[in-house]
């Protein structure tokens, strides 16, 4: 009872926050004033007369669009030429060589992308430079592009009429990093620092422990890219083990703050799009069907982490875990981390029960859309809605309308486009990974673990997610490039698409509200766009879900080892 | 396109000079001057020594002290890692067999979970405070003392939930070793 009310609790926090953000959101994405004005104010307006007189225009989705995909494209380059020839940096105490071309490949779209999957193990294979001067920046910079994509596509599903642009790219970008990231990272890495996590611009310590043997101790500034993965849902740790590792996440008040960290600026966007479409009932009926979709997923989690596995015995439920977070705290961050796209871990999912791991994967295939991704989260939602509201319409037989423009023939097919990339990455990505020799050898285990250990990769590459069965092996060429290519898509079929709604609904009058109108924001259209993402998006995996997840439940429950 | 090609080499260098080094150098330096022990990664230290970090497990196996959980990387705290055994893993269920089989050896009771698995970063540094207490009576009787002593100690150094709310009791196990030494200095015969 206490643990339900404890998770109560943190939920009851975490939509106060989200709701308390969203405001100071949505001033600074109007370019209104707020408290931090007098000092980021003049900083922002000097960033933007050094990118030029051009650069501060009004753009339409296409040079929104362009815009975004140049800026990470650029980023892109940057990283790899980072990683590849760390070697030859400085900040590099422990003389680590840059990275193979593949993986660099890899690494660099995982950042760009907002995915932040870790083919390489921090500690042992990057150096300070590249955790700061690399990862750190795309951290905030895939954020920015994400949120500054959402704030886009809010402008034109919700903005006013006559208003065709969905703003500027380079502003909003500025302002996501200059006003909500760069400050709540501050003042969330002291935190951390506070509670343990180190921040030091020095490599391993030796000790010589208690019982006389050696001992190198990893340490960096890790507390600064902490903060910042966890707020902007990248989830690329300092270490290899994320999140459990003790210098990430040494108590259990950073490990609530992190998770909260995890879910607030996603939660925040529910409430920005009610406020910017004036009408704040339509961002709580997305909030209410993320937040149902969310704490069934956790129960579901939380359940299954306290069942007994009869297989290996009473207490093993602890494998991969940490005592300091037990199964109770472990289930809520991995209910978190999946569905809010984040990808950070603080327990290893390949441990965790089948029906678990189910759940994880569902929230990946749902196109991260619990929550999701700063900015990426709503947008994603967005293009359910979409859906939901044709099929509303079909069945009552009018045009569809949403926020009073008229949802046609090529809002539903731009939809219907990106919803395709997930199957398509996913299940094609997968598909070809069991089938070709070299790519199967990943997968740690047999039995449908070992497939499900393959499709969390695949699922979490394409959503963007991060997060992994940790006993497949990344480390190869093949799954770093086939992984690499399927971030791209999963981040840019998606993106683009809904750039491209955006700007058609921007350009569509906006009809007045009549009685006749589908209503957007009540109960009724909540469990409409609930089922549209849970037969739309479930349906399509659920004969591989068969095979793996739920095949293993059924092996479990019958004492079948593998 | 030619026109955003500007913004996006002048924005990306500039961010990237402001968020990857004067971010993180900042914070480096904040932290350094208010939590300069925690900052450096919470090192333990005997005299000049450095012992380990307060943080992070390490090695342990002699019967005067607590043991730590299971790891996967044999407590290298240059390399973290996990088993990832999956839950119907034969692997997984003989390495749990074992454990509990040698557990038993030793304390002369039955292994609580966290003693037979191994952790999620292999650098686990508590215990849950059932395992701390269930090896009481063999560091007593190692160091010649009542069991009621190294309880009361452990039972004076535990982690309570958080807020009384979140998490459960547990005990970080470097950290309580080094009180052990200084509270009953092992006998300098062979109790090793």
């Amino acid at each position: 009872m206490s643990t339900l009310a404890s998770l109560a609790l943190f939920l009851g926090v975490l939509s106060l926050g989200g709701w308390a953000l969203s405001g100071y959101m949505t001033r600074i994405y109007e370019g209104r004033r707020v408290w931090l004005s007098p000092v980021v104010a003049p900083l922002e307006r000097a960033l933007m007369r050094l990118a030029g007189p051009r650069a501060s225009a009004p753009q339409g989705w296409r040079a929104y669009a362009l815009s975004a995909v140049i800026f990470n494209a650029a980023g892109a380059l940057l990283l790899f030429a980072l990683l590849r020839l760390q070697g030859h940096l400085p900040f590099n105490p422990a003389g680590l060589p840059g990275l193979s071309a593949p993986l660099a490949f890899n690494t660099a779209i995982s950042f760009v992308t907002n995915t932040n999957w870790q083919a390489y193990s921090g500690e042992a294979q990057l150096s300070l430079l590249s955790q700061m001067l690399g990862l750190t920046v795309q951290n905030f910079a895939s954020a920015a592009t994400g949120m500054a994509v959402g704030i886009a596509v809010i402008r034109g599903f919700a903005g006013t009429a006559g208003r065709t642009d969905l703003g500027n790219f380079w502003q909003d970008l500025l302002r996501g990093i200059l006003y909500v990231l760069l400050p709540m990272s501050v003042v969330l890495a002291l935190l951390l620092v506070a509670e343990g996590v180190p921040q030091v611009l020095a490599g391993a310590v030796h000790a010589t422990t208690l019982s006389g043997a050696d001992q190198w101790i990893a340490r960096g500034p890790v507390a600064s890219q902490v903060a910042i993965k966890q707020l902007g849902t990248n989830g690329g740790g300092f270490f290899g083990v994320n999140g459990a590792h003790p210098f990430e996440n040494p108590t259990v008040a950073s490990d609530m703050v992190q998770t909260l960290a995890i879910l607030l600026i996603p939660v925040a966007f529910c409430f920005v799009f009610g406020r910017m479409a004036g009408d704040r009932r339509q961002g709580r009926a997305i909030f209410a069907a993320m937040g149902l979709l969310f704490v069934a997923g956790l129960a579901v989690i939380l359940w299954a982490e306290l069942q007994p596995n009869a297989l290996i015995g009473a207490g093993a439920g602890l494998e991969g875990k940490e005592e300091r977070f037990g199964p109770v705290l472990s289930a809520l961050w991995a209910a978190a981390t999946t569905a809010a796209s984040n990808g950070s871990v603080n327990a290893m999912h390949d441990s965790f029960q089948p029906l678990s791991g189910l759940i994880m994967l569902i929230n990946m295939q749902l196109g991260e859309v619990i929550f999701g991704g700063v900015g990426s989260g709503l947008y994603g939602m967005l293009l359910y809605v979409v859906l939901a509201v044709f099929l509303a319409g079909l069945m009552v037989g009018r045009t569809p309308e949403y926020l009073g423009r008229k949802i046609e023939g090529r809002e539903v097919t731009l939809a219907m486009l990106a919803f395709l990339s997930m199957p398509l990455g996913i299940l094609g990505g997968a598909a070809l990974s069991v089938m070709v020799p070299q790519a199967a050898a990943s997968a740690q285990a047999t039995g449908p673990h070992g497939l499900s250990e393959t499709l969390y990769a695949y699922s979490s590459a394409v959503a963007n997610n991060g997060s992994a069965f940790g006993g497949w092996n990344a480390g190869t060429p093949w799954q770093e490039t086939a992984l690499g290519l399927l971030m791209l898509l999963g981040r840019y079929a998606i993106l683009v698409p809904v750039l491209a709604i955006a700007g058609s609904l921007a350009a569509k009058p906006r009809a007045a509200v009549t009685a006749g109108s589908f209503p957007t924001h009540g109960p009724l259209f909540v469990v409409l766009l609930i089922l549209t993402v849970l037969i739309l998006g479930a349906l399509t995996f659920f004969p591989v879900l068969a095979l793996g997840p739920l095949a293993e439940q059924a092996a479990l429950a019958a004492g079948q080892a593998y | 396109m030619l026109v955003h090609f500007r913004p996006a080499l002048v924005l990306l260098l500039a961010l990237s000079l402001l968020t990857g080094l004067a971010y993180p150098l900042a914070v480096t330096g904040v932290a350094g001057l208010i939590w300069p022990a925690q900052a450096a990664g919470s090192l333990v230290r005997q005299g000049d020594r450095i012992v380990g970090s307060a943080l992070i497990a390490q090695g342990e196996d002699r019967p005067a002290y607590l043991h730590p959980r299971p790891s996967a990387v044999d407590w290298n705290a240059s390399a973290s890692g996990a088993s990832n055994l999956g839950p119907t893993s034969r692997d997984l269920a003989g390495q749990v067999a074992d454990r509990r089989a040698a557990y038993q050896a030793q304390n002369g009771v039955a292994a609580p979970g966290d003693a037979v698995t191994a952790s999620g970063s292999g650098l686990d540094p508590d215990i849950s405070l059932a395992n701390a207490l269930a090896q009481a009576p063999r560091i007593a009787r190692a160091r010649g003392i009542a069991p009621e002593k190294v309880r009361t100690l452990i039972m004076d150094r535990v982690h309570r939930p958080w807020l009384g709310l979140y998490g459960v009791p547990y005990v970080t196990v470097l950290t309580t070793n080094l009180a052990l030494d200084e509270a009953f200095p092992a006998q300098p015969s062979g109790t090793r």
